[in-house]
């Protein structure tokens, strides 16, 4: 057996151990180099395709109020709105679950059946495909909201920013569940410990002591969460109502810009219609880059010892 | 015995090949016509041996792929307009297959047989009459009992032809929609909200007490939904259905058939009708197709617009009119190969 590792046979085997080494390494640049090279193709061949629209509006696309394929007037304001509404709204409605959930799984229960099947389920619900939370939203959750509608006196469309904000509330919740739960989890004992031996109760402890010192992970889940509920797609263009005029309020109508590429992207014929269409593209991209940055630049600031 | 065998086998693997030499064609567009154009490609492949592949990419990527020259011809709902014929590669011709009509559906209490005129329809999807028991319409419905409630238009939500259809019907029966509207296969509705594809649209009507929206003839005649009848340019009120779109085309047609029947002269015709048509180039030798395969095309093209018509209204489509295939029959002689004509 010994003879397996003699001073010999380690050093026979040394130049391609290092030969391994640097291979492997290269191999895991490389495959991350990769990753930012195609983003940043995604990013200029974004500007490239929609260059005719850049060029025909400008800025005024931006501000733009109105979409009209017809007359080749191209404004993404209403998607803007439509989106940002939607995934901050989500966001809110969804923070006090997933927050709930993080802390209990990650501080009251962190061992036994009832944590294990919370972890469970909320790992599921990232799981479900999203045309099946659209096709529940559009035949469960839309007869409800209509007749909840028609209690508030608003017009009963039943579909719009509220429907869309509730089913992507639902959707997003495992990212900062579990994010959440994680960070929690990570809280050392000790200045846990500290804050008992100082006389704070439980509750204390976690809104006083754990919340703090996990909240720039929390913020990163937070983070996640909205990325994924600003692309959401299809669970959206199911319940949202597809209409491409400025939202007056929560229940009306509106459009995303995820939905508005998915829905006329097929039969967009002419030139500067696909070039618009692929400029939605490219301000999504870039409202989530934004997003992010801002995102990053929170989580560093509120970052505990940081 | 061993070689008879051989032979015999040899026989049945090289038979079906040199059984109209295997021709395959490649078509891509339109989803309207799917199924009937499934159900003849499937027949004529039986018929004939040439295999038609036809993918439901719809009207635009049709167009496109056929500018590209990817496939053998293109469908589409909307023939192409004068600037995109004019950039394309070589000419294109447009062959109507059959037609389609566009249904105004509708959900009220008891679903009772509505009855529009052009205006009603214009000036609900403009928002301008909001309400079931307004004067005008209660006017072209005596006896009938309209709720006091809101109308909740859907349309749809993604471009579709069915769309450009019933815009260009709104279009040329209402001012107000031209100046503020339009027609296209997506455009800026005033009103109301969206869904997504003929079920998308049924879907939220079924489920909305109040709502009104329009969907493709046979989609609603396959699902027993109710259908308005609607006031056609010589007064009569008429019922969609496969006769009386096909109706809608025995008027006089422009020779290349790209025109648009909606608001028909026809005096029983319905007036959301509309043909469906395949592109295909003129000359069909280009990027060095055969004539072998030019010859399958147009022969296909003439089973198509021959017998291939009694599938159409088994499937809830409507048959060319006797004039609109007239034309139809030209276009297809007018098909050459280097210039000359390559149908039999």
């Amino acid at each position: 057996m010994e003879a397996l590792f003699t001073p010999e046979r380690i050093r026979s085997r040394k130049l391609s151990v290092k030969g391994r080494e640097v291979v492997f390494q290269k191999t895991v640049f490389l495959s991350a180099l990769f990753i930012v090279v195609l983003l940043l193709g995604i990013f200029l061949s974004l500007i490239v395709y929609s260059y005719p629209s850049l060029n025909t509006f400008g800025a005024s696309f931006l501000f733009g109020r109105v979409w009209n394929p017809v007359r080749g007037t191209f404004g993404v304001l209403p998607f803007l709105v439509g989106t940002l509404a939607t995934s901050f709204l989500a966001l809110a409605i969804s923070l006090p679950f997933s927050l709930a959930i993080a802390i209990f799984i990650g501080e009251y229960s962190r061992e036994g059946w009832l944590s294990s099947i919370l972890k469970q389920v909320t790992e599921l619900l990232a799981g479900v495909p999203s045309i099946i939370y659209g096709f529940w939203a559009l035949f469960v959750l839309v007869p409800v909201i209509r007749k909840m509608e028609i209690g508030v006196g608003v017009f009963p469309y039943g579909v719009g920013i509220f429907s869309a904000s509730l089913i992507l509330s639902v959707m997003i919740i495992p990212y900062t569940a579990s994010m959440g739960r994680e960070v929690i989890a990570l809280v050392p004992s000790d200045i846990k410990e500290a804050a008992y031996s100082l006389g704070a109760t439980r509750q204390e402890v976690i809104t006083k002591v754990v919340l703090p010192y996990a909240r720039s992970g929390i913020m990163a889940g937070i983070l996640l969460a909205l990325g994924r509920a600003l692309g959401e797609t299809m669970a959206v263009t199911m319940v949202i109502g597809n209409s491409n005029l400025l939202p007056k309020g929560l229940f009306s109508p509106s459009n995303t810009m995820a939905s508005v590429i998915a829905n006329e992207f097929t039969e967009a014929t002419a030139r500067l219609y696909l070039s618009a269409l692929v400029e939605v593209g490219l301000i999504l991209f870039l409202v989530t880059m934004i997003i992010n940055i801002i995102g990053k630049y929170i989580i560093k600031r509120i970052r505990v010892g940081g | 015995m061993l070689l008879t065998c051989f032979f015999l086998l040899l026989c049945l693997f090289t038979c079906p090949a040199t059984r109209a030499g295997s021709m395959e064609l490649i078509g891509a567009g339109a989803t309207f016509p799917y199924p009937l154009y499934s159900k003849l490609f499937y027949v004529y492949w039986q018929q004939t041996g040439t295999k038609i592949n036809y993918q439901a990419i719809g009207s635009g990527g049709g167009q496109r792929q056929l500018v590209n020259m990817t496939v053998d011809f293109g469908c589409s709902d909307a023939f192409m307009s004068d600037e995109a014929l004019r950039t394309a590669p070589a000419e294109i011709l447009h062959v109507p297959t059959c037609l389609g009509a566009v249904a105004v559906t509708y959900n009220l209490p008891g679903n009772p047989q509505l009855r529009f005129t052009p205006d009603i329809i214009a000036d609900i999807f403009l928002g301008k009459v909001a309400r079931w028991n307004e004067p005008r319409i209660i006017a072209a419905n005596p006896g009938q009992n309209l709720p006091d409630q809101d109308i909740a238009v859907v349309h749809r939500s993604e471009g579709s032809g069915t769309t450009f259809v019933f815009t260009d019907y709104l279009r040329k029966v209402s001012d107000a929609w031209e100046k503020r509207v339009g027609r296209g296969k997506a455009v800026n509705w005033p009103v109301g909200l969206g869904s997504k594809g003929n079920p998308g649209v049924a879907g939220v009507i079924k489920y909305f007490p109040g709502a009104i929206g329009y969907v493709e003839l046979g989609y609603a005649l396959l699902n027993d939904m109710p259908v308005a009848l609607i006031r056609n340019k010589a007064g009569r009120f008429v019922r969609p259905d496969p006769k009386t779109t096909s109706i809608a085309a025995d008027i006089p047609l422009p020779e290349d058939t790209r025109v648009t029947l909606t608001d028909t002269d026809a005096p029983l015709g319905y007036p959301i009708s509309s043909f469906t048509w395949l592109l295909v180039f003129k000359d069909q030798a280009y990027r060095g197709r055969s004539e072998a395969k030019g010859k399958a095309l147009t022969g296909a093209l003439w089973w198509m617009i021959h017998e291939g018509q009694q599938y159409a209204e088994p499937l809830h489509y409507a048959p060319l009119s006797p004039e609109a295939r007239k034309k139809a029959e030209n276009i297809i002689r007018a098909m050459s190969y280097y210039g000359s004509p390559i149908h039999p």
